[in-house]
């Protein structure tokens, strides 16, 4: 979805360059000159422009976002006939915090899926973290905020241990993390001794992670406002520099309309928690982090490092990008997230237990990467594919807990979700690469 | 482009290269001047990537000088060869498919606005520096993938003029594109000489050679084999320089008449 970012960024490229010509006849005149291939099918300016691209997209299978969002359209209307309860206010709260813990260990897997490898062990390092949290904070009386940084160094150091392995030894990540899962698991173990359980105090800073709500009314409408306005004032200083320099850019009402689209989404979150105890901090948070990480993705050298070694190790290596630095920061800001998503699922619960980090949170975490669009070979996905596939998976438990439905039916569901997500992914792809968008 | 009114911009003299009992290179010479195109020929094993190595740092050369607008200069690591102006386009032409043609050229050395990638600066460099080519691209927001491998062969060779070198070494430029693509790409190679860049051109197309190149220099065996011009020599000539099919005294006279030339 990252490549699909850049492409609508970008995609809109060519409604400048309508001088083209003569170019054959006089490859040195400056400005009749153009790059742009008289064969291409250039987009129209202006809002028709944009319904015709996107069409064009559609039909070439560059689905980008389309699938998720009509998915978990689907699926909200489903439980909501099944239940009014659905889109209770009350239910999406807490769907929004539920979001946060297996979402932020989500969004490490989107770096390590980025780099076209896996990580295993994220379940094992969350629990790990929540225990080391626990037991410092707890057992031993360590200053919450201390024992907070400790964990989360815990999971980044864990993290680079993996890294070192797999990008300085060679061996092979899926090996390297999968003995991660199990020795990480039975440290937490060892940590959590013969106590087992680590209850956290109600009224302590962690427990607030996902406790605490911004009750006033402004605060969640302050946050949509400077989300949209933020968005809005973003795209039109990018459109305003790259018209200033001549280079194609986005047409306001396209500006508009996509500004548009965020503020009703974001709006009505604001509307329908408000109605419940306001604004969750978890999901500040966790939103707080998908704009920072977007952002490094997108808009940084890193970033850019990161995505060129999942498209080609080789050329990345022949670039001067130091590959074996890349893999091993990657793995650790993996280890890092998924402590941070082991603390707020502590946070959640209001322990750390001999269970953190076991079951089906790992698949669940990766899953959600998936589902959200992150291509499991490297080189194309987006940070928010962990915020999209977490809303299906989320959408798809919480509405199952409330019509009563086993566990082993949710599984069995969430199962046939991710295959039918892998599914429309290796289709698309299949379109696209015969649509010449490969 | 600064071009060097008189001598070579580069100088190959006396270069030899061993690999174990093999000796790989034998006492080569090779000059390149600015505005040309020299192409190097021989047969699969003769030598022409092994003395390309050396050029461009990759794997240094055992014995010789290597001469630099006239200087000798130590070229033991790619960077050294990057640093002097030497562009080397590999066959395998190392871009990522799943980046567009902006973020490939700009790939390693991306350009910063505040610490942040500053791609619109980088678009707007990107097509200056097509549109200077006169390489035609649908657009430059599209990922490499997309487009076909003669539109990649030129996006690997632009990326190689945004350091601004002053010599470039293409590896089998053409070896895997069809007709209207190896014109594209042949178009480019002229550009580049005639914006005064040198040009050392691998390749195994006699046609290709004859359409674009100045001289050609043979290989065989590790050994000078030969300097042409392309102007006044026959294909058959060259091509029995590479097979020493007909070592005669022909041959002989022309390659110590090339040699006599330099």
């Amino acid at each position: 979805m990252t490549t699909n970012v850049d492409k609508t960024n970008g995609g809109p490229s060519n409604g400048a360059n309508k001088a083209s010509g003569p170019a054959d006849a006089n490859p040195v005149a400056k400005d009749a000159v153009t790059v742009v291939d008289p064969r291409l099918l250039v987009r129209q300016e202006g809002f028709k422009g944009y319904l015709t691209e996107f069409g064009r997209k559609m039909r070439s299978g560059d689905l980008g976002v389309v699938p998720v969002i009509v998915g978990i359209a689907i699926i909200w209307a489903v439980f909501q006939a099944k239940d009014s309860a659905f889109l209770s206010p009350k239910n999406l709260s807490d769907l929004s915090i539920l979001l946060g813990g297996t979402g932020m260990i989500s969004v490490g897997i989107v770096f390590v899926l980025l780099l076209g490898e896996i990580d295993l062990s994220v379940g094992s390092v969350s629990g790990l973290a929540a225990a080391t949290l626990a037991v410092l904070n707890v057992n031993h009386g360590v200053p919450e905020g201390i024992a907070v940084i400790a964990a989360l160094a815990s999971g980044a150091a864990l993290g680079a241990v993996h890294g070192f392995f797999f990008a300085k030894i060679g061996v092979p990540a899926f090996v390297v993390t999968l003995a991660g899962l199990l020795a990480w698991n039975g440290l937490m173990l060892q940590v959590l001794g013969t106590t087992g359980t680590i209850s956290i105090a109600d009224d302590s800073f962690v427990r607030d992670l996902t406790a605490h709500y911004f009750s006033q009314l402004i605060a969640a409408y302050g946050a949509a406002t400077v989300a949209t306005a933020g968005f809005f004032l973003a795209q039109f200083l990018d459109s305003r520099r790259r018209k200033a320099v001549g280079i194609p850019s986005r047409p306001l009402s396209e500006i508009l309309v996509r500004t548009g689209v965020l503020a009703v989404i974001v709006y009505a979150a604001a509307w329908r928690l408000n109605e419940y105890k306001g604004l969750p901090l978890a999901l500040v948070i966790f939103v707080a982090v998908l704009v920072i990480l977007d952002f490094v993705v997108r808009r940084t050298s890193y970033g850019r490092k990161v995505i060129a070694l999942g498209g080609s190790v080789e050329a990345a290596r022949r670039a001067g990008i130091n590959v074996v630095a890349i893999r091993i920061s990657v793995y650790s800001l993996a280890g890092l997230m998924a402590a941070f998503g082991g603390i707020m699922i502590a946070s959640r619960i209001g322990s750390a237990s001999q269970q953190a980090g076991t079951g089906n949170l790992l698949m669940e975490a990766i899953a959600a990467a998936v589902i959200g669009g992150t291509s499991l070979f490297g080189g194309r996905g987006s940070v928010w594919s962990a915020l999209l596939g977490m809303l299906v998976i989320g959408s798809i438990s919480s509405g199952m807990n409330l019509l009563g439905v086993a566990n082993s039916v949710q599984y069995m569901i969430t199962g046939g979700v991710l295959l039918a997500a892998v599914v429309i992914d290796s289709v698309s792809r299949r379109t696209q690469r015969s649509a010449g968008r490969g | 482009m600064a071009i060097v009114p008189n001598g070579p911009v580069l100088a190959l003299r006396g270069i030899s290269k061993r690999f174990g009992a093999v000796q790989a290179l034998t006492d080569i010479h090779l000059e390149v001047h600015a505005g040309e195109v020299v192409a190097l020929v021989g047969d699969n094993g003769a030598g022409k990537s092994t003395l390309v190595k050396s050029i461009a740092g990759v794997g240094p050369a055992d014995e010789g000088v290597i001469e630099w607008q006239g200087k000798p200069v130590q070229v033991t690591r790619p960077h050294d060869a990057q640093e002097l102006g030497i562009a080397t386009v590999y066959q395998d032409l190392a871009l990522c498919d799943n980046i567009d043609v902006v973020g490939n050229l700009f790939l390693g050395r991306e350009i910063l606005r505040a610490g942040v990638l500053d791609e619109v600066e980088m678009e707007r460099r990107s097509r200056e520096l097509l549109q200077t080519l006169s390489i035609r691209i649908p657009s430059v927001r599209i990922p490499i993938a997309s487009l076909s491998g003669g539109q990649r062969q030129t996006v690997a060779i632009a990326r190689s003029m945004l350091g601004e070198p002053k010599l470039v070494i293409l590896d089998e430029p053409t070896a895997a594109l069809g007709v209207e693509q190896t014109a594209q790409v042949l178009d480019l190679v002229e550009r580049l000489r005639d914006r005064g860049l040198a040009v050392i051109l691998i390749s195994h197309n006699m046609a290709d050679v004859k359409a674009v190149a100045d001289r050609v220099a043979v290989l065989r065996l590790g050994r000078n084999n030969g300097i042409f011009d392309v102007k006044t020599t026959s294909q058959e000539e060259i091509i029995s320089a590479i097979t020493g099919a007909t070592d005669n005294a022909v041959t002989r006279r022309k390659a110590r008449s090339g040699e006599v030339a330099k």
